[in-house]
């Protein structure tokens, strides 16, 4: 019996090994290196890459990564909670419903991403539509700057919001809601005192799922802030192409694999389990 | 509050569709500008003439089968062993794969294939990105797999055993036969994830495997383009499709 | 007196479904008043109507003569004990406890918690979270976090059915003690006749959403309006065209004086530990089973007896 699980097991292990465990240790030895004249890497051993993460420059380039992501995190429970709660007491349509929610998400996050192009750009539909009302005389900025960025986030990510959070409020049994209601409460102060802190299982694993990828996000900036929105994501890829400066590039990696692994730790440690 | 809710959420559902409803209306437009100027099939037709387009579409169609079949069949079999017995540090290992941003993910994959190239002598290729699709397409079968294997009772199992079915037997004939479902379930999420990525694939993809995404990434980065609207309902529409499929054949 | 609550022609349909057709009766000020049932039979129905969960398709819900339609939950002063007791997981025995006096509050709010605490003896388990708690004690933290509000009329969905069987009969006696005690209206909910019979002051037995028969446990075990009604209460032989309990009837060797009688037959005996249910067949076809103490010896398969009864024990019931 073990012997079939072993067997079972092995390939996923192989693979995870060969291009999970090994690529990352091969990164982290990276980080410890000098860059090669044509890219690349090169002797001799040195730290200096890592102590360039403390650089202000990157420095400003990891909170200003931090706190688009917290706002895109922030925007996402507040619109998912409705939303989540929404679909929860839909009785026998749930499933139609979160689907709906799911649908575009699963699709292509690149044509999703593409579509507030269409939409946002100078010559796009929101600009000619106001153009042609009259109401503006030139078209609006909407695209390649901060704002456009977090809107991309946030139409990326809320899936991975109103997932976790459905999952728990269908679970809470409706009589806690009756109850309070009955003991003199108002939906509000249901919502309040009742139901958001139970739900806080729900947010908690939201908020990881939402924030980590948009911390590392590397399409969305790119294509909604153009080049004027330097994020972690596009610093990374910065260092692998145009910079050619591969030990740094691992150094920002291994920084950025760092800060998921305590919020996975923190996540687990609370929750007791993993994602899966 | 009912009101409240459903009103929030009407709005909710309309910032979620209506981007990709209105870029699919505007992919049928005569003209080129975002204004409507009658119905036309013109940028279908100048797409599917576009032979970069073409061969790119084909070179995602055979990574994503390829990495479909693989990670399929590897995920099927892990979801299967933890299922018998759980495994903390494999459960992790997979979660951590999850949560891995893709920059570091494809960047890490990047390096290693250009490292193991030293000794080998190959280059970057469709195999190197069939490879690098494996690996991140893996952890999603699992959870579907895994989900899917948590409804069936292991009794059943269990009562092919004691009719005097081997370990294999019990799985190929009793488990497996009710494991479909959620495998095609898997193997169709998987396969739109695969056709979908861009940021891992552009990192270890050759000169000559460029995909779909890459293409459709680089017009975009130039601005729009109503040949791009036009394959974006395409692969809406396509990959909606299977995923409709998928969220159907996983309902026990 | 003027009925406290009162419910008129009160109705609730569902697409394809009557849960409850035109259900009219009253209840008492400090009255224990059961409504008893099979599942399904709108008991729990007109719960949810009263508290004002749901809202009726036609009728009336009045308490002290006013008229409920249309308030909320949160806006009548009527509280619920719930079949699985609903105590929020997040709060402390004390905290669920308080809950709703942010809400109603009441001059001696500390006062009337720790009076609940008392009574319910929940002091010791004051700051345990409900998962801490034992079953009864649950059921305790229910009934004290309602009954602090001083409802007009508590309503309890089932309470004791979430108990194991050993301490449903102790709870049962507790809970009428503390219905006597706090003087407070109950309407409480079974499918449990043992359960209505023995805590209620009057009965409601519902059927198909309708109200089969209202009486005092007394009324309804010993003169059941219908055969529903006699067969729910308890089993019954039926004998030429009336009912008689197995308790009421005897088996003798000889007949009886003073009773009415029939020749039979004895088809089975089981030994029940304090009783014998006897089997036996009547000359005229009838199956009856009777009750026989231990002490009245034992009867054997195949033995001629006469069944014998007081006319006094005929239930004289419409046929179904």
């Amino acid at each position: 019996m073990n012997r079939l699980r072993t067997l079972c097991l092995a390939p996923a292990a192989l693979l995870l090994l060969a291009l999970f465990a090994a690529p990352m240790a091969i990164l982290a030895v990276y980080t410890l290196l000098t860059r090669g004249v044509y890219g690349g890497v090169a002797q001799p051993f040195t730290f200096e890459n890592w102590l360039r993460l403390f650089d202000p420059l990157y420095l400003g380039i990891l909170a200003r990564s931090f706190s688009v992501a917290a706002a895109a995190t922030a925007l996402c429970l507040v619109l998912g909670f409705p939303l989540a709660l929404f679909i929860s007491r839909a009785g026998p349509r749930k499933h139609l419903y979160l689907a709906l929610v799911m649908l575009p998400f699963w699709t292509s996050l690149l044509v999703r991403t593409y579509a507030w192009m269409f939409l946002l750009r100078d010559t796009g539909l929101i600009n000619t539509s106001l153009l042609a009302l009259g109401l503006i005389r030139q078209p609006l900025p909407l695209l390649y700057n901060w704002w456009a960025v977090l809107l991309g986030l946030v139409y990326g990510y809320l899936p991975f919001m109103v997932l976790p959070l459905y999952s728990t409020l269908e679970r809470l049994d409706p009589a806690l809601s009756e109850a309070a209601a009955d003991l003199g409460a108002r939906p509000f102060e249901t919502l309040r005192r009742v139901v958001i802190p139970l739900a806080a299982p729900g947010m908690r694993a939201g908020v990881l799922l939402v924030f980590i990828p948009c911390l590392g996000a590397y399409l969305t900036p790119d294509l909604l802030g153009g080049g004027k929105t330097i994020l972690i994501g596009t610093l990374v890829q910065n260092q692998f192409t145009n910079a050619r400066d591969w030990p740094f590039g691992a150094a920002l990696s291994m920084g950025l694999m760092a800060i998921v692994l305590v919020l996975l730790w923190l996540q687990v440690r609370r929750q007791g389990q993993s994602l899966l | 509050m009912n009101r409240l809710l459903s009103f929030s959420a009407v709005l909710l559902y309309a910032f979620l569709h209506l981007p990709l409803l209105v870029l699919a209306a505007f992919s049928f437009n005569q003209g080129r500008l975002t204004v409507w100027q009658g119905f036309s099939l013109r940028w279908y037709e100048a797409a599917f003439h576009d032979g970069q387009l073409i061969e790119a579409a084909l070179n995602s169609l055979v990574i994503a089968f390829a990495a479909t079949a693989l990670a399929t069949a590897i995920g099927t079999l892990c979801a299967y062993g933890l299922w018998k017995h759980g495994s903390r540090t494999f459960t992790l290992s997979l979660s951590l794969s999850l949560v891995t941003p893709e920059i570091v993910m494809g960047i890490s994959l990047l390096a290693l294939f250009q490292w193991a190239f030293r000794f080998l002598g190959a280059h970057l290729g469709l195999h190197t990105v069939i490879l690098a699709h494996v690996s991140f397409c893996v952890a999603f079968v699992v959870i579907v797999v895994l989900a899917r294997l948590r409804t069936f009772d292991a009794a059943l199992e269990e009562a092919a055993l004691d009719l005097g079915a081997t370990h294999f037997a019990a799985f190929y004939r009793v488990t497996l036969p009710n494991l479909v479902p959620g495998i095609l379930s898997a193997a169709l999420l998987a396969f739109t994830i695969s056709f979908d990525d861009y940021v891992i694939t552009s990192l270890v993809a050759g000169v000559d495997s460029e995909t779909l995404p890459m293409v459709l990434y680089a017009i975009a980065r130039r601005g729009a383009n109503p040949v791009v609207n036009a394959i974006s309902t395409i692969i809406v529409f396509g990959l909606g499709a299977l995923i409709l499929v998928s969220e159907r054949l996983r309902k026990p | 007196m003027d009925p406290l609550l009162q419910l008129i022609s009160l109705s609730k349909h569902y697409p394809g479904h009557v849960a409850l057709a035109d259900l009219t009766l009253d209840v008492r000020p400090g009255e224990f008043f059961s409504l008893l049932g099979p599942s399904g039979c709108g008991k729990t129905t007109t719960l949810r109507l009263v508290a004002g969960f749901d809202k009726p398709t036609a009728g009336d819900v009045r308490l002290r003569g006013h008229s409920l339609n249309g308030l909320a939950p949160y806006q009548r002063n009527v509280s619920t004990v719930f079949q699985s007791y609903a105590l929020f997981p997040h709060l402390t025995v004390r905290q669920n406890i308080e809950f709703g006096l942010r809400y109603r509050p009441a001059a001696d709010g500390p006062a009337l918690v720790r009076q609940c605490l008392d009574m319910l003896e929940l002091g010791a388990k004051q700051d345990r979270q409900p998962h801490q708690l034992s079953g009864g004690e649950k059921q305790r933290v229910a009934l004290a976090r309602s009954l602090v509000l001083q409802p007009d009329l508590l309503l309890l969905d089932e309470p004791l059915s979430a108990l194991d069987p050993n301490l449903r009969k102790q709870v049962r006696g507790e809970l009428r003690a503390l219905q006597r005690r706090v003087g407070i209206t109950f309407l409480f909910i079974t499918h449990d006749k043992e359960e209505a019979l023995s805590l209620s002051d009057r009965v409601a037995l519902l059927h198909r959403g309708r109200l089969e028969q209202l009486g005092s446990p007394h009324d309804l075990y010993l003169k059941p309006d219908t055969r529903f009604a006699a067969s729910f209460l308890g089993p019954v032989n039926w004998i030429d065209g009336f009912g008689l309990r197995p308790e009421a009837t005897r088996l003798s060797s000889v007949p009886l004086p003073d009773l009415r009688s029939l020749p039979a037959t004895v088809a089975s005996s089981t030994f029940l530990g304090n009783c014998f249910h006897v089997e036996a067949r009547t000359a005229n076809g009838h199956q009856v089973v009777a009750e026989v103490s231990r002490l009245n010896g034992a009867f054997q398969p195949g033995q001629p007896v006469h069944v014998c009864w007081a006319p006094a024990d005929e239930m004289h019931l419409p046929p179904a």
